[in-house]
């Protein structure tokens, strides 16, 4: 049984990373791609300053995007498993949050251009409430909109395991916690929180690896004016630059797998896959 | 030593859940410092009535008083009850010792104070040496007695269980029951105790509080319960009752208070329909007039003096005085 498995994961997942680690050691010119076995793409991504830019950058739109999506998932998620009681409201409003994901994720994106632009509804909104003399310019086209649309996308993936933990939970610890005299608060925090972490980090593990891959996100929202290491890749990628784009996407994947297992090492996972 | 303890009383308490009434207005006084129980078939109330006690359900109408004070409305915690839940409700992420000193952390105890204070509760329940295991780590007696110990670190005036014995294999109930009924001595606090098992009741019980359909039968002392029912449904769910109509109304009998007699002799006739031995005692049921059945449990050395067999026809005796007439 765990043969044609074996092969399918062989044929579709570790070849294609092997091609590209091999990939990653070859020369290339400006016309020509050599196969070789050579260390100057390292060398090149390691000594340029924008390397270390770009993945900070990575970092900081990871970790922001990671703040906000767990904000609102976990109240999104508590709200649901926790303050609805019927089964059939807990499912129709579920559904309702999966709404945004019955378009495509460009659709979704470019839909807040003209709700952000310079003469969008955000602006004229504020405009004729008197709250901004002139338009903001910040709304589209930065790193508001970059983290706002990873917002938007991915918050659901932090929403569904979580709820899923939550849902899980035996009702009757809730119980008795408030038996011990726990006020709400103290329920959350010794209870539900502790309780909800393999949720937590499952959520967690999608968005970071969801905002540290991407570069379209990036590229629409902050208007080509913010990079990430998904858009150096694409542009070598774009510059037929596969050996120097290769290079870049082992270290990406390298680092992310890092970061995931650094964070696993916090939690326990098991029993929730 | 009486003075101390605080009396718990159900003054008419109901429970509505939209229009089902789950407990009508039933009123109680329990004997203070005693174990009483709850017995009743599922559905009856007697979950809907402890946990209105421990404050998890709310009153829709009613008061409960604990020593004279109204606690209907309090939080579970200031009531002065502590609740052992069905399934235990252990922590599954705080060791042993973190469970149990659970309500002094969230008193605001500092850590060595409530680990302190919960090492002597597990001592009192002989759980010392598990006190850095998790939950999932322990045995259901185990993990019933941490749960145990958590509820009693409080030190409530009134302990709640909640079927705290249906999650544990037979030879085991039995055994934590007798623990349960020590501990409850050595205490001195009160006890209620949620069950539909009779014969659980019966054993540990100093009073039984029968309740069916949202209201309470019968209460009293197990053996007033048992020997004198006063209703047909307290006579069957109690169990060792035949319940019988004759001229002048209905009437309960223990089933070990008939005897089998000759055909043609004794009060009633009857046509045996079957035999079971349960080793001390045969169990005999036979049919008599009127589509009745009646059980007769006749110590074993008599019943194989004269064995019968399902078919024979024999008399039914019974002393008279061992008949209780039924209200309803």
């Amino acid at each position: 049984m765990a043969l044609p498995i074996m092969a399918v994961l062989m044929f579709f997942l570790v070849l294609p990373i092997l091609m590209i680690v091999a990939v990653s050691f070859w020369q290339a010119t400006e016309f020509s791609i050599i196969p070789a076995f050579d260390l100057e793409n390292y060398e090149f991504l390691f000594g340029s300053n924008v390397t270390y830019r770009v993945f900070f950058n990575t970092f900081k739109y990871a970790f922001i995007t990671w703040v906000f999506t767990l904000g609102i998932g976990f109240t999104v998620a508590y709200f649901l498993a926790f303050h609805v009681r019927s089964l059939t409201w807990q499912i129709v409003l579920f559904l309702l949050c999966t709404i945004p994901f019955w378009t495509s994720n460009i659709i979704r994106m470019i839909s807040w251009i003209p709700f952000l632009g310079r003469n969008g509804i955000a602006n004229s909104t504020l405009l004729s409430w008197g709250v901004i003399d002139e338009p903001l310019d910040w709304l589209l086209f930065s790193d508001f909109a970059v983290i706002l649309a990873f917002v938007h996308l991915y918050t659901l993936f932090m929403v569904v395991p979580i709820f899923n933990t939550m849902m899980r939970i035996d009702k009757s610890l809730i119980e008795a916690a408030r038996d011990a005299g726990a006020s709400g608060a103290q329920i959350l925090w010794n209870v539900i929180i502790p309780l909800t972490k393999p949720g937590i980090m499952i959520g967690t593990i999608f968005v970071v690896t969801l905002v540290m891959g991407d570069f379209i996100t990036v590229r629409f929202m902050s208007g080509s004016q913010s990079a990430n290491v998904g858009r150096l890749i694409s542009n070598d990628i774009a510059l037929l630059a596969y050996p120097s784009a290769s290079a870049t996407a082992v270290v990406l994947l390298l680092t992310v797998l890092l970061v995931i297992g650094i964070m696993l090492r916090f939690v326990d996972i098991r029993k929730e896959l | 030593m009486n003075a101390t303890h605080k009396e718990l009383e159900l003054v008419s308490v109901t429970k509505r859940y939209g229009e089902t009434v789950a407990v009508n207005a039933i009123s109680h006084k329990f004997q203070p410092g005693g174990y009483a129980c709850l017995l009743g078939p599922s559905g009856c109330g007697k979950s809907s009535t402890l946990r209105m006690i421990a404050g998890h359900e709310i009153v829709s109408d009613g008061s409960i008083l604990l020593g004279g004070t109204d606690i209907s409305h309090l939080p579970p915690a200031k009531r002065g009850t502590a609740m052992m839940f069905q399934n235990y409700a252990l922590f599954p992420h705080l060791s042993v010792a973190e469970n149990v000193a659970f309500s002094l952390k969230m008193r605001g105890d500092d850590k060595q104070a409530r680990l302190k204070k919960a090492g002597e509760m597990l001592e009192l329940v002989d759980l010392s040496s598990l006190s850095d295991r998790l939950p999932d780590q322990l045995s259901g007696g185990q993990q019933q007695r941490v749960a145990l110990a958590r509820a009693l670190i409080t030190r409530p005036q009134v302990l709640l269980l909640d079927e705290p014995l249906s999650a544990l294999d037979p030879f085991l109930r039995i055994r934590m029951r007798g623990e349960l009924r020590k501990l409850q001595r050595e205490l001195g606090i009160s006890f209620v105790h949620v069950t539909h098992g009779q014969d659980e009741a019966l054993a540990l019980a100093d009073e039984i509080v029968v309740m069916n359909n949202a209201v309470i039968e019968q209460a009293g002392t197990a053996r007033e319960v048992f020997n004198a029912p006063t209703t047909a449904f307290v006579a069957q769910f109690i169990g060792g009752h035949n319940v019988i109509a004759l001229p002048d109304g209905h009437f309960a009998i223990r089933t070990d208070a008939v005897g089998i007699a000759q055909r043609d002799s004794g009060n009633l006739q009857g046509n045996i329909l079957a035999v079971e031995y349960q080793g001390a005692h045969v169990s005999v049921s036979a049919m008599i007039a009127g589509d009745q059945e009646i059980s007769a449990l006749v110590p074993e050395a008599d019943f194989f003096n004269n064995p019968l067999n399902p078919g024979d026809q024999v008399g039914l005796i019974w002393d008279d005085a061992n008949l209780h007439k039924l209200t309803a």
